[in-house]
């Protein structure tokens, strides 16, 4: 039916409107036969923290912005109405200061989320997330486990400049004691911020700020008040047999769409989406590898001793024999992000450039 | 020469923030000149000049009671600051911290301990004037000098010496050593090696008892004390929490343990305003300054600042100032210190001014205080011999307690959680 419409508008003589109206009311009946929700991922996120409040009274959340304001980008909006200002902390600008006495209070016994605006602010406060929060299960000797989760935009947004635009994932997957999340879709945020909430251990939980006005379709499954995704374990987003595609964030999204362009030139590829950074789930990715012989590890960050490099890494130790191309890494450009538009899209991976890297994947073969 | 307990040498309380009209009528103490940019240990002799006596009349009108006007009633009605009992118990407990120490520098001397050592050999007046008011769900944070503070939170002695041999049946079962100790039993929250990092945890212990009370509405009236030096007072952290703890009114004690010397920098030649007891007006909390050489000052202080907390009335700011006999660590050749500066302060050793106190005062003998200084030899020589014989923890104790939930170290090749692998607990696996 659509092919007709489109037959139509092409001969002219229909009015922009009318296949406007056409357009979606066709879109519309699409998703009602279908049956399945939209949730944009900020509503995600929202929606975990006040289910996670409402059921454990030792949850609460600190942050700047996150009360009256309703939360920088409106992550936490409603939260301090529903719950109040005991259990939802503005905080003054002192991250040092409110990161450690989250950890303090998480010693202690309380579940704190605390919330950074950008995780580029988080490095005023590293050595609490890191020295006092991810080191101290280990120091006790298990006597002070730490259930706190940091979360907050990672990565580059739009045109904010070198400051506001790095990617942390590499730095806190480096240290033992922490989980690293970082979702990708609505279904993963829900999901994934549920478990950190309910974990024991330090968890840093990275978005996306890009990502949260993004919609996706959510399952009633993942709708439900007790969903919850393992820690550890990546989603294979799309099954594939030619090329493996890594990645994470919001780079699941452009691998998608490489791997729709992929598929137009007759390259079928396997789209991994990590979810969890630390632990990582090699053995995933490793069977994928044995799988399709053929790896692209997609990142936004810097380059040198990023994920992608630990990924490379593993694959490389665990499953050489069965790779037929060298193994190839899409990073970030290695310069601070730049302000202008177009020198930012050349700084951050592309949908061409992972296309590009998979052919080139596939062509080194014989 | 003044006496131990003689007025001139006690503290001086500031008006609690409602009260501004008393703070502006408060002079800033100012220094005199410095005739050189090196400002040299005999400066710091000076600073308690009696100019800040003349401050007693502008805080008559405060709510909070200068420890002053207490000792002088005390003295008045010719009461006694201690019970016989409570004597013991402080000489006790400072002779502990004191043995313990000095057992500490031998091991290290003999390579039974190893890494940083900081001992707090002098200081011993502060953690027993603070500590011995606590009840055991009260929570203590502190440094990398944290051995006497556990102690005096009731860490047992072998626990602590084993922890610094390294070895399993430490309070941290060998993983944390001398910088870390921790006990959830006692609420003893660290052990942390940054200056100034422990102040944001013990804001935030402070901050989950209140959460308690308010929020959870459970019956809790546990405060926090948090121990730092002079050298923390120049770190930013420092006055992000106290301005948490004074606008949330946070039950804490933030407790410097002004000895005057970070490493080999003097507090003089780091601090603007040497005189950190009036960062805490600055706040809107109490900002007190004692002699932390002297239990008994300290002592009674401390009870003020705890009850305060206690009460709910907020935060108050204590400065102790008190000396380290020994270097920074056992690994500090300690040069820069004036000779005149360390004996002036030797001849005011806590546990000989609380010996003399206690036999001046007929609450004990030298029999008896003799006899404690026995037992706690044989105490600490029992400690060094436990911790000499117990083992050093096993090779599956490498990869335990990183994760409350082990899970955490992810899925294994085989598809299964690595934790559940038989050789992670043996520790030969590989992650």
């Amino acid at each position: 039916m659509l092919g007709i419409l489109r037959q139509r508008a092409v001969d002219g003589g229909l009015s922009t409107s009318f296949l406007r109206k056409t357009r979606s009311a066709l879109v519309s009946a699409r998703s009602y036969a279908a049956g399945a929700k939209e949730m944009t991922v900020r509503d995600a996120l929202n929606s975990a923290i006040d289910e996670e409040m409402s059921a454990d009274p030792k949850v609460f959340v600190m942050g700047e912005e996150v009360g009256q304001y309703q939360g920088a980008y409106k992550i936490t909006k409603g939260l301090l109405e529903k719950y109040g200002p005991e259990r939802v902390y503005d905080t003054p600008i002192t991250e040092a200061g409110f990161t450690g006495i989250g950890v303090g209070a998480a010693y202690a016994g309380l579940k704190p989320v605390v919330e950074f605006m950008t995780f580029n602010f988080s490095m005023q406060a590293i050595d609490h997330i890191i020295n006092s929060a991810a080191k101290s299960n280990y120091m006790s000797a298990g006597q002070i486990n730490v259930p706190i989760v940091f979360r907050g935009p990672n990565g580059a947004a739009a045109g904010v400049g070198a400051q506001h635009s790095q990617c942390y994932a590499a730095w806190y997957a480096s240290v033992p004691g922490l989980k690293v999340l970082a979702p990708y879709s609505a279904e993963d945020a829900r999901g994934l911020l549920k478990a950190a909430i309910r974990d024991p251990d330090p968890v840093v939980f990275l978005e996306n700020e890009l990502l949260y006005g993004e919609s996706f379709p959510i399952s009633e499954e993942a709708l439900d008040s007790s969903f919850c995704l393992p820690i550890g374990k990546a989603k294979i987003e799309r099954e594939g047999k030619d090329v493996t595609i890594t990645t994470f964030s919001k780079m699941v999204g452009f691998a998608l769409k490489a791997a729709e362009k992929l598929a137009e030139d007759g390259i079928s590829a396997e789209v991994i989406n990590l979810r969890s950074i630390r632990p990582l789930d090699r053995a995933t990715i490793n069977a994928s590898v044995r799988k399709t012989s053929r790896l692209v590890t997609v990142e936004e960050g810097f380059p040198q001793h990023g994920v992608c490099a630990e990924i490379c890494a593993s694959v490389v130790e665990e499953s050489f024999s069965y790779l037929d191309a060298p193994v190839e890494r899409i990073a970030g450009a290695d310069v601070p992000m730049p302000y202008a538009a177009n020198l930012e899209r050349l700084a951050l991976p592309q949908v061409e450039d992972i296309v590009r890297a998979a052919k080139r994947a596939c062509y080194r073969s014989k | 020469m003044a006496t131990a307990f003689s007025p001139a040498k006690l503290t001086v309380t500031l008006p609690l923030h409602g009260s501004h009209q008393e703070n502006r009528l408060l002079l800033p103490i100012r220094l005199p000149p410095p005739s050189s940019s090196f400002l040299g240990s005999t400066r710091s002799l000076t600073i308690h000049s009696s100019r800040r006596l003349n401050y007693s009349n502008a805080t008559r009108r405060s709510p909070v009671v200068g420890v002053q006007e207490v000792v002088k009633e005390k003295k008045a009605s010719n009461t006694l600051l201690i019970t016989k009992e409570e004597g013991l118990v402080l000489y006790e407990d400072m002779i502990l911290g004191r043995s313990f120490e000095d057992m500490c520098a031998q091991m290290y001397y003999r390579g039974k301990m190893f890494g940083f050592v900081h001992l707090y050999n002098g200081q011993e007046a502060v953690s027993t004037g603070f500590i011995k008011l606590l009840t055991k769900s009260d929570s203590v944070v502190s440094t990398y000098r944290d051995h006497v503070h556990a102690l005096s939170k009731g860490v047992s002695a072998r626990a602590v010496m084993s922890e610094l041999f390294g070895k399993v049946t430490g309070c941290c079962r060998g993983q944390g050593g001398s910088m870390h100790m921790f006990s959830k039993e006692h609420n003893m929250l660290g052990g942390f090696a940054f200056i100034g990092e422990g102040i944001p945890v013990a804001t935030g212990a402070a901050f989950s008892s209140k959460y308690r009370r308010e929020v959870l509405k459970k019956d809790c009236e546990d405060v926090t004390v948090a121990f730092f030096g002079d050298g923390t007072c120049n770190n930013g952290q420092f006055y992000e929490c106290l301005n948490m703890a004074a606008l949330w009114k946070l039950p804490i004690i933030f407790v410097v343990e002004n000895n005057l010397w970070a490493i080999g920098m003097s507090h003089l030649r780091a601090t603007s305003d040497p005189e950190i007891w009036k960062k805490g007006p600055a706040f809107g909390m109490p900002g007190v300054h004692v002699d932390g050489m002297d239990v008994l000052k300290v002592r009674e202080v401390a009870k003020e600042a705890v009850n305060r907390a206690r009460r709910g009335e907020g935060p108050t700011l204590v400065e102790c100032e008190t000396y380290r006999f020994r270097g920074h660590s056992l690994a500090d050749p300690d040069e820069l210190r004036d000779a005149a500066e360390k004996a002036k302060y030797a001849a005011r050793d806590p546990i000989t001014a609380l010996k003399k106190y206690l036999i001046e005062n007929k609450l004990a003998n030298e029999a008896d205080l003799k006899s404690i200084e026995k037992k706690i030899d044989e105490l600490v020589e029992e400690a060094v011999e436990f911790a000499d014989a117990s083992p050093q923890p096993g090779r599956s104790q490498l990869l335990e307690n990183v994760f409350a939930d082990p899970k955490g170290f992810g899925i294994g090749p085989d598809g299964r959680y690595r934790c559940e692998d038989p050789k992670f607990t043996e520790g030969t696996a590989q992650v």
